[in-house]
């Protein structure tokens, strides 16, 4: 699977001066599309679809899948553009939120078998947690996420990524890792805390 | 009540997308209520959005262009149909409004209090809750919604008002009386004698309209049960009515 080149991430940043996610710049372009404006949108396809295509790759594990995802993705965003809030998060969070939602969603319609794939899922985990660990080299932000990621303890850790990058729901997870439903459920929440704490405190 | 009973704890499965659609939908309901819930929805996703910023793809060249052209055929959603009524009154909304109102009307029985609470509530709704209100209206006045009445056991009435082109439907309840802070009225969809929750109405009581969670599907009934605060996955007390949907 293409995990994208280096020029591709400039592509991704261009036009964003290298700012966090909270880049008014993309609010606007989000607004305006709300208004029907389609040139607006084009920015804000041009800004964001390398990240959508990106998550939407590492979750549904198949490029043309993943293309279609991120075209129903990037189509539904100009529909509801109007629910966007700027008062409320960046619109870079609001798209990101749409696309794992809509990869995962796609992830779940294919569940035949799946259970057969949990065991292997939770193998497979550690290495392509380090595979992302290296890739991260463009945005600080991110590179503050996964260092904070590496210092979670395994048994908070695992169950984020499985459910986040790999689609579980908290109860294959749960399948997947022999544990009880609702310590999963507990470690999810008390694992994002951890990291928001971290994240916070290191940037 | 135990650990994993407590709708707080859903709170990180629910950022990760994690929980499966009935429980999204409870955990939705709740966090309607929930205000320090929600904070900490908005906070741990910033935490995801990191996790989901992690890696770049390039889709095909022509995936831009498939993109433009589509949405050159995509109707934009307009979340502010409600809100902008008062203010607008053009024809289009007045339209809604007494479509709206008159769906209204039938399954009350008659009353007005649908456009003068709805006109009132609209400026404080944040975009999430006039877009349930848009799904409320698009519910009432599909061209194909039927409306069906009942007498709840506990008092007051519950009317169903049900679109199968639409797949969904909006239960309108009236005369609700209000219940503890621990006891919830929580909706279902009957279909082939199983029961799938559709969804829970505040604890205040009195007048109730929302749309059911999930797909209408092929359910034949819609059950009123009251469950401990935060809602079941199955109904754990006898209904206090099953209103029936036309096939």
């Amino acid at each position: 699977m293409d995990r994208g080149t280096g020029s591709q991430r400039r592509g991704d940043t261009q036009g964003r001066r290298g700012e966090s996610a909270d880049d008014p710049e993309l609010d606007q372009l989000l607004v305006h599309a709300a208004d029907g404006d389609e040139e607006a949108f084009a920015g804000l396809y041009e800004a964001l679809v390398h990240t959508v295509m990106g998550l939407a790759c590492r979750v549904v594990q198949d490029k043309a899948q993943a293309e279609e995802v991120t075209q129903d993705v990037m189509v539904e965003v100009w529909r509801t553009a109007k629910q966007f809030q700027p008062a409320r998060g960046a619109a870079r969070n609001w798209v990101l939120t749409l696309a794992h939602r809509r990869a995962v969603d796609r992830v779940r319609s294919v569940t035949a078998g799946r259970a057969r794939e949990l065991r292997a899922a939770v193998r497979e985990q550690e290495r392509s947690f380090d595979t992302v660990a290296e890739e991260v080299e463009v945005r600080e932000e991110q590179r503050v996420v996964f260092r904070c990621l590496t210092q979670l303890a395994r048994e908070l850790r695992l169950p984020l990524v499985l459910a986040y990058y790999e689609g579980l729901t908290y109860a294959e997870v749960a399948e997947a890792l022999s544990t009880p439903p609702g310590t999963i459920k507990s470690r999810m929440r008390q694992g994002l805390k951890r990291l928001y704490d971290c994240m916070e405190a290191g940037s | 009540m135990n650990l994993t009973d407590d709708p707080h704890f859903d709170v990180g499965a629910y950022v990760l997308h994690a929980l499966p659609a009935d429980e999204e939908a409870a955990f939705e309901n709740h966090l309607a209520s929930c205000i320090p819930c929600r904070r900490e929805v908005e906070r741990l996703s910033k935490v995801t959005v990191g996790l989901g910023a992690a890696e770049t793809s390039a889709p095909s060249a022509d995936l831009r262009r498939r993109v433009l052209d589509q949405i050159a055929t995509v109707r934009q959603v307009q979340s502010d149909a409600f809100a902008s009524r008062r203010r607008r009154r053009g024809q289009r909304g007045v339209k809604l409004a007494l479509a709206a109102s008159v769906a209204a009307a039938v399954a009350l029985g008659g009353v007005a209090w649908w456009q003068s609470s709805e006109a009132e509530t609209a400026r404080e709704q944040s975009a999430q809750d006039r877009a349930e209100y848009r799904q409320l209206a698009d519910v009432l006045t599909a061209p194909d919604a039927t409306i069906s009445t009942h007498e709840l056991a506990r008092g007051g009435t519950a009317s169903v008002v049900a679109s199968r082109a639409q797949g969904r439907s909006a239960f309108i309840g009236s005369g609700l009386p209000p219940l503890t802070d621990d006891r919830v009225y929580q909706l279902w969809y009957a279909e082939s004698g199983r029961y799938r929750p559709a969804g829970l109405l505040s604890t205040a009581g009195g007048r109730e309209a929302r749309v059911l969670d999930g797909p209408l599907g092929g359910a034949t009934g819609v059950c009123v049960t009251v469950e401990p605060a935060g809602g079941s996955r199955q109904p754990t007390t006898h209904p206090l009515g099953v209103i029936s949907v036309p096939a």
